[in-house]
């Protein structure tokens, strides 16, 4: 088992013409705790779905614990995945969204066991208990039948992480997780994700939260205009910027 | 204002953070008397109408209407009716469900074929398909299966395979698959795109985030118009005279009447029956929007009591 987690070589996103992502390269070790700053339209967002294929890389080389993300490498052919192969590399990747996106239809409870049991092949009693149990680890231990209509933004995201959890990912992103929630709701949500940064869990997580960096990261990435501007210890970076993008970005959220 | 007017009664006392302490308000209903007056004016009318058609239209011939309205063919052909309907719904739904899936698939072929389908069989009218099925036997007076240019393995003779029954079924259902087809496409189409990529990236494949998560959502908009259309096939099912089938609803009371030269009763007879059946299938109707508005904030709790709060005065 090598020790990285993700690892990224001259990664390139094109969406048409427009290139979103240009020569990203970075490491993320295992345990690790990752933070993607930046201003909106820099790539962040777009790179972390490049890591769960649900955008498809357009240049360069992302692994995931080495497997080539969405293609297959034969010699010098690469080879697109199908989408069960795709899905099979997304089931160990969890993701949390910036708008929760739970299933309406269904309760907590079914929202944690739905891919355990579709995916995993869980049996329905063995996916109940750990739903339950990791619902009361996100501290919604008396909402299993609630709706997501009936919970407050904060709830929902921690459902939508303990819905991540249930398939035992190996590494979990986190896109904006509390970018559409009320401020006095976005502690109880980095509460969890503090928790779970502490559990030894890999994670990368884009914010706009620079004291969740400061106090939890492992290393901060700073993007801008689809590259790395700067990289390296969150609180020396946060207290010290080199590159005067840095600068002048952290001026205006700080 | 009026703290000012609570400032000068000098004995009041206020809550410190000078709130008005709450009491709920006991106000007069607003009333509408236009409302009223037009409603009795529309009841007497409705009376009168009634009074009118019962005793002065010997036309309407209520006694026939009695008489023929649990007749046994009567009852067999609204049984006829009630059979078209139900079978060319299943059929026309299963198929559009596919011609849907079909349309938004990424696959260039699936697409360009569920367009074709869709552009012949709602680009023509109902009843010229029907009366084209009814000529199926004369164009392709057998039915082969095989391999091309070879002897078929099974061979019939379509006019003994087919029967009327059947092709007016095959005709209904395919000409509804179309209308089905844009009614689930609005439907998947619907669903917030945050839905599936949720579901993906959990490791759903794509066809249990189409069962287990878009579907189940997509039903909401789904379940009223195909409703609507369960109602105007029901209603449909008595073009089925161009195939010819003469067994159904309309066709029977009309030939009944033909020969009873007495088309008023049974007309009546007929509306009777439709109105029942589609009576029927507006509650059931009621009842599937109210199972898949599950998770709306619309719904009935899951313990049973029904959440409708109506805050006309503020609580304690």
């Amino acid at each position: 088992m090598t020790d990285v987690m993700v690892r990224a070589e001259g990664v390139v996103k094109k969406f048409g013409t427009n290139t979103v992502l240009r020569d990203i390269s970075l490491e993320v070790k295992r345990g690790e705790v990752m933070c993607l700053i930046g201003p909106s339209g820099s790539g962040k967002s777009t790179f972390l779905r490049c890591i769960n294929h649900l955008e498809s890389v357009s240049g360069g080389r992302l692994f995931v614990e080495d497997d080539l993300i969405g293609y297959r490498q034969k010699g010098d052919k690469i080879y697109e995945l199908s989408p069960k192969e795709a899905a099979e590399q997304r089931r160990d990747i969890g993701m949390v969204f910036q708008k929760f996106n739970l299933f309406p239809h269904m309760t907590a409870l079914e929202n944690v066991i739905e891919a355990p049991i579709r995916v995993k092949k869980v049996s329905k009693a063995a996916a109940t208990a750990r739903g339950k149990e990791l619902l009361e680890r996100v501290g919604l231990g008396d909402k299993f039948d609630s709706y997501p209509a009936h919970l407050s933004g904060g709830q929902q995201q921690r459902v939508a992480i303990a819905r991540a959890l249930a398939m035992e990912p190996k590494l979990m992103l986190f896109d904006e997780p509390t970018s559409a929630l009320d401020p006095e709701l976005v502690g109880e949500v980095l509460d969890v994700m503090k928790e779970l940064a502490k559990s030894g869990m890999t994670m990368i997580v884009v914010t706009h939260e620079m004291g969740f960096a400061r106090e939890v990261a492992d290393s901060l990435v700073f993007m801008d205009g689809g590259v790395v501007v700067e990289a390296g210890d969150p609180r020396t970076v946060l207290a010290n910027p080199q590159h005067e993008r840095t600068q002048a970005f952290l001026s205006k959220v700080l | 204002m009026t703290n000012a007017q609570h400032g000068s009664a000098a004995g009041e006392t206020l809550p410190p953070n000078g709130a008005v302490p709450t009491k709920a308000i006991k106000a007069i209903k607003l009333r509408h008397p236009w409302r009223t007056f037009f409603a009795i004016v529309i009841i007497l009318i409705a009376a009168l109408f009634i009074y009118d058609a019962g005793f002065n239209r010997p036309a309407y011939d209520w006694a026939s209407v009695g008489k023929y309205v649990f007749d046994v063919r009567v009852i067999g052909a609204a049984f006829n009716t009630l059979q078209l309907t139900v079978y060319s719904m299943i059929i026309g739904i299963i198929l559009g469900i596919i011609l849907a899936v079909m349309r938004l698939s990424p696959n260039p072929i699936f697409k360009s074929v569920a367009w074709v389908y869709l552009w012949t069989f709602r680009g023509t009218p109902v009843y010229v398909q029907l009366v084209f099925w009814g000529l199926l036997a004369v164009i392709y007076q057998s039915i082969d299966i095989g391999l091309p240019f070879m002897h078929p393995w099974i061979s019939f003779k379509t006019t003994a395979a087919l029967n009327a029954f059947t092709l007016a079924v095959i005709g209904l259902a395919l000409n509804e698959a179309a209308y089905m087809a844009e009614i689930v496409r609005a439907g998947i189409l619907s669903v917030d795109k945050g839905q599936e990529e949720a579901s993906k990236a959990l490791g759903m494949s794509w066809g249990q985030t189409m069962n287990r998560i878009t579907i189940p959502q997509a039903m909401r908009i789904i379940i009223p118009p195909t409703g609507n259309d369960v109602i105007s096939m029901l209603k449909t099912t008595s073009l089925v005279t161009a195939v010819p089938y003469a067994f159904d609803l309309y066709t029977r009371t009309r030939d009944i009447a033909s020969e009873t030269f007495n088309p008023i009763p049974l007309l009546i007879v007929a509306s009777i029956w439709y109105l029942f059946f589609t009576s029927i299938l507006m509650i059931g109707q009621y009842y599937l929007e109210k199972r898949y508005a599950r998770g709306t904030g619309m719904q009935i709790e899951r313990r049973g009591k029904r959440k409708f709060v109506r805050e006309v005065a503020p609580r304690d």
